[in-house]
């Protein structure tokens, strides 16, 4: 009994963690373009995303 | 299936050096100095075309970044030079016709983000609420059982109230309005499962149905953001493909100076410099010049029109051979086009809002169990007197009716068929219209653009002698005429081009060249001959003349959509009843619909059209309007379903309920069977629903059910429900190749 004081809120931490960076990578538009994901990773050169500067498919602060 | 072929028969691209302005007005400024163009590139199908695109633009001076969405199919470049890169130029020369996208229809959808976050947290909060509870079921008791029912409404309440407003909001607007839908009774149900669990919890009870009650958002989340993909997908789609609609002309000032303005600023009498190769903004009136107008998207009309001095031109249409100066007549708002989108929302309007069967059985649902649920407990309470016995069993019957199964029914099996069906290169814009699809039993097709590829053949090639086509082909080659385009296209390979010296071509009349001592005319009979030898032309469309004297005659005939004749004999062999209504000449119309061994109805106007269409629905007829120009948009809103081609106009695109990418008219019969074959499954999963009611529901109702027992049954109604959706047949990968035109099928090679 007494373990559970410490197991279950360590379940539940990693599981949130699991969300936090399920709701990061959704919001840093790493969920927009799956199928160009799939096939960048075989590409020789790396090109990252370009930085997030008022980014069209995120938000529209630039028109 | 090659996904590069929507490209091929998606119309022009933007001509680079004209359009240098189109660019700039549709580019947005993103930071000091960048300025961002989104373009449209239906071509772009694999890793190679992303590196390959990205790698050339980038080397572009004044490209800040280039980066391609694969999903999108489109291409985002940021840019810092003073005029736009040239960017199209550049696509074409490694083969990628490019459009610019209109950012502005392409709102980020907030909608699914919101969803796959609140997907997120139900998916969380259900399976740690599930770990605490398997310990339950398994028998943990006394404190251990209320620390974990209390753990639970501690992740619960979060949850509900966050995953759960999707639900709670909609349902409110409903219930505001005096109406009901699926999300009334889901609401209720999933309310009163956690206000239960958390009163038990209080009192030391040994149910708590927490994890019904999230597992259940958990479920029906993924319906709903199974089925808001789908349509955003074929939406996109359907915008990304949008073809360049013209946002601006050249407009010539009173004091000499020239301005490109963006069309919502043309006011009527502002005279336009109107080259050849652009639409007409506005509708307007030519002061100056010569001609050739293309007016097939707005009338159906295959052979283009002549335009002199004060000639009225409809916006829309395309110049095709000579400059033109013309006046505006009307404002952009007042044009032919925003005349045709009233038309449209009429018909709309009037066309009988269609009820979608999931609305359908909603309203038959929620009354039904929140009555049966209502006469369990009053059943209860008055057999044993126990008003929280009796609560608690009339809210177990409400869990283990929620419309879990129905609310999966219907979008899994739409999710689906839209899957096979773009598989098919054929675009759903939402389940509504499959239904709608299912039902129809006739079928109207346009001619101009639909039937025919809208593109002029040479007829009598065989019969023509190969020198004088030769000739004509080398002088057709600089006109961007249809007849010309289809001469040059219609030239002998083994012969080598002619090489024409002084070409010039009068518009309205035919192209001139000199070859030799020779005068070479080649177009209408009555401009390229002598008067004495204009009898000669006989039926020609075109003819070729030496110095006045005929040599050839040739005849043109718009081409049949591939797989046409196949596409009217599958639907007919269905039992279906086929039809054409064009606003084409009679001739022309009787002549194809001969052909083909259907009715026809020619030179209809758009609202002509409209009438048609409702006669034959008021006549009990349920219709299929498969069109593609301007003046069938608002048939295809008045049409109880409606198709059109990818190449179709964007009014009509947006107006239809499903767009085609391939060539082959095929895909009619084909999305018409998977339509079928959705509604019977859709009525299957329905059954199974109903069934899985009628055994969940006496037990809930006797008391037996217990929070384990309400979690089996949902799960497992759920998995038979998505399991009998994955049943609906699909194309083998063998027979999309099939389908595929040999047009697009070169092309693909060509570009991998």
């Amino acid at each position: 009994m007494n373990n559970f004081l410490y197991l279950v809120p360590i379940a539940l931490g990693l599981g949130l963690v699991g969300l936090v960076a399920f709701m990061w990578a959704l919001r840093s538009g790493q969920y927009d373009d799956l199928d160009g994901a799939a096939e960048r990773i075989l590409f020789d050169d790396d090109r990252p995303l370009p930085e997030q500067r008022g980014t069209p498919t995120q938000h529209h602060a630039g028109q | 299936m090659s996904c590069c072929a929507p490209g091929s028969d998606v119309a022009f691209g933007l001509d680079p050096e004209s359009r240098a302005d189109e660019i700039r007005l549709a580019s947005r400024v993103v930071g000091d100095g960048v300025r961002q163009t989104d373009l449209s590139v239906p071509g772009i199908h694999c890793g190679g075309c992303i590196h390959r695109i990205e790698t050339a633009l980038q080397a572009l001076p004044g490209v800040d970044s280039a980066r391609v969405n694969l999903s999108g199919k489109r291409a985002t470049i940021r840019w810092t030079s003073e005029t736009p890169p040239p960017f199209v130029a550049t696509l074409r020369d490694i083969g990628y016709e490019a459009h610019l996208y209109d950012i502005k229809a392409d709102a980020k959808d907030t909608t699914l983000a919101a969803l796959i976050r609140a997907l997120a947290v139900a998916g969380f909060a259900a399976s740690n609420i599930m770990l605490l509870s398997v310990s339950v079921w398994a028998g943990a008791d006394g404190a251990t059982r209320d620390l974990f029912h209390w753990l639970s409404a501690l992740i619960a309440l979060p949850a509900l109230a966050y995953s759960g407003r999707i639900f709670f909001r909609s349902a409110w607007s409903v219930l505001r309005h005096g109406h009901t839908n699926m999300d009334v009774p889901i609401s209720i149900g999933v309310c009163l499962a956690f206000g239960l669990s958390l009163y038990e919890t209080f009192h030391h009870g040994s149910h708590a149905y927490f994890d019904a009650s999230i597992s259940l958002l958990f479920f029906l989340l993924i319906g709903r953001t199974l089925d808001h993909m789908m349509r955003e997908r074929a939406r996109t789609a359907v915008t990304g493909l949008a073809r360049l609609a013209t946002r601006g002309a050249l407009v010539q000032r009173a004091d000499g100076t020239r301005d490109y303005l963006p069309v919502g600023e043309i006011m009527p009498g502002m005279t336009i410099l109107l080259a050849a190769g652009e639409r007409v903004p506005v509708d307007a009136k030519v002061v100056s010049g010569q001609s050739d107008i293309d007016r097939s998207l707005l009338t159906g009309e295959s052979v283009p029109v002549p335009a002199h001095a004060g000639a009225l031109l409809q916006a829309g249409t395309l110049n095709l051979t000579g400059s033109l100066s013309i006046i505006a007549t009307a404002a952009a708002n007042e044009s032919f086009l925003a005349e045709m989108m009233r038309l449209m929302e009429a018909a709309e309007s009037g066309r009988s809002s269609y009820r979608r069967i999931a609305d359908r059985a909603a309203r038959l649902y929620a009354p039904v169990v929140h009555s049966v649920a209502l006469l369990t407990c009053i059943g209860w309470w008055l057999a044993t007197g126990d008003a929280h016995l009796a609560i608690t069993i009339a809210i177990a019957v409400l869990i283990i009716t929620c419309p879990c199964a129905l609310g999966l029914a219907v979008p899994m099996v739409q999710v689906v068929a839209a899957r096979r069906l773009f598989e098919l290169g054929i675009l759903l814009k939402d389940g509504g219209a499959l239904e709608r699809l299912a039902e129809i039993d006739t079928v109207v097709f346009d001619k101009t653009g639909t039937l025919t590829l809208g593109e002029p053949r040479l007829l009598n090639r065989d019969s023509l002698d190969p020198e004088a086509l030769r000739i004509a082909a080398a002088m057709a080659s600089h006109s961007r005429h249809p007849y010309s385009r289809a001469l040059a296209a219609a030239r002998t390979a083994d012969l080598p081009a002619l090489a024409a010296n002084d070409v010039s071509e009068y518009p309205g009349c035919g192209m001139e060249a000199h070859i030799g001592p020779h005068t070479y005319r080649l177009g209408r009979a009555a401009w390229a001959l002598n008067p004495a030898a204009a009898n000669d032309a006989r039926s020609a469309d075109v003819v070729l003349a030496r110095d006045g004297l005929m040599l050839a005659g040739f005849s043109f005939e718009d081409r049949l959509r591939d797989g046409a004749r196949e596409a009217i004999a599958d639907i007919a062999r269905v039992g279906l009843s086929v039809e054409v209504l064009s606003g084409d000449r009679d001739e022309t119309v009787r002549r194809l619909a001969g052909q083909l061994g259907v009715g026809h109805l020619a030179e209809v106007s758009p609202a002509g059209k409209v009438d048609h269409i409702a006669t034959l629905e008021a006549s009990g007829r349920k219709v299929l309007m498969v069109g593609d120009g301007l003046n069938d948009a608002p048939a295809l809103a008045a049409a109880h379903a409606s198709m059109a081609p990818a190449s179709a106009a964007d009014v009509g695109r947006n107006a239809a309920d499903l767009v085609f990418l391939h060539e082959s008219l095929r895909a009619v019969p084909q999305a018409m069977k998977i339509a079928r074959a959705a509604a019977r499954l859709v009525q299957q999963n329905l059954g199974l629903a109903i069934i899985y009611n009628v055994v969940a529901v006496p037990v809930a109702v006797l008391g037996y059910v217990t929070p384990l027992i309400a979690a089996i049954a949902m799960s497992s109604s759920s998995v038979i429900v998505i399991a009998n959706a994955l049943r609906l047949p699909g194309p083998r990968a063998r027979k999309v190749a099939e389908t595929a035109s040999p047009a697009t099928a070169t092309l693909s090679s060509a570009r991998s």
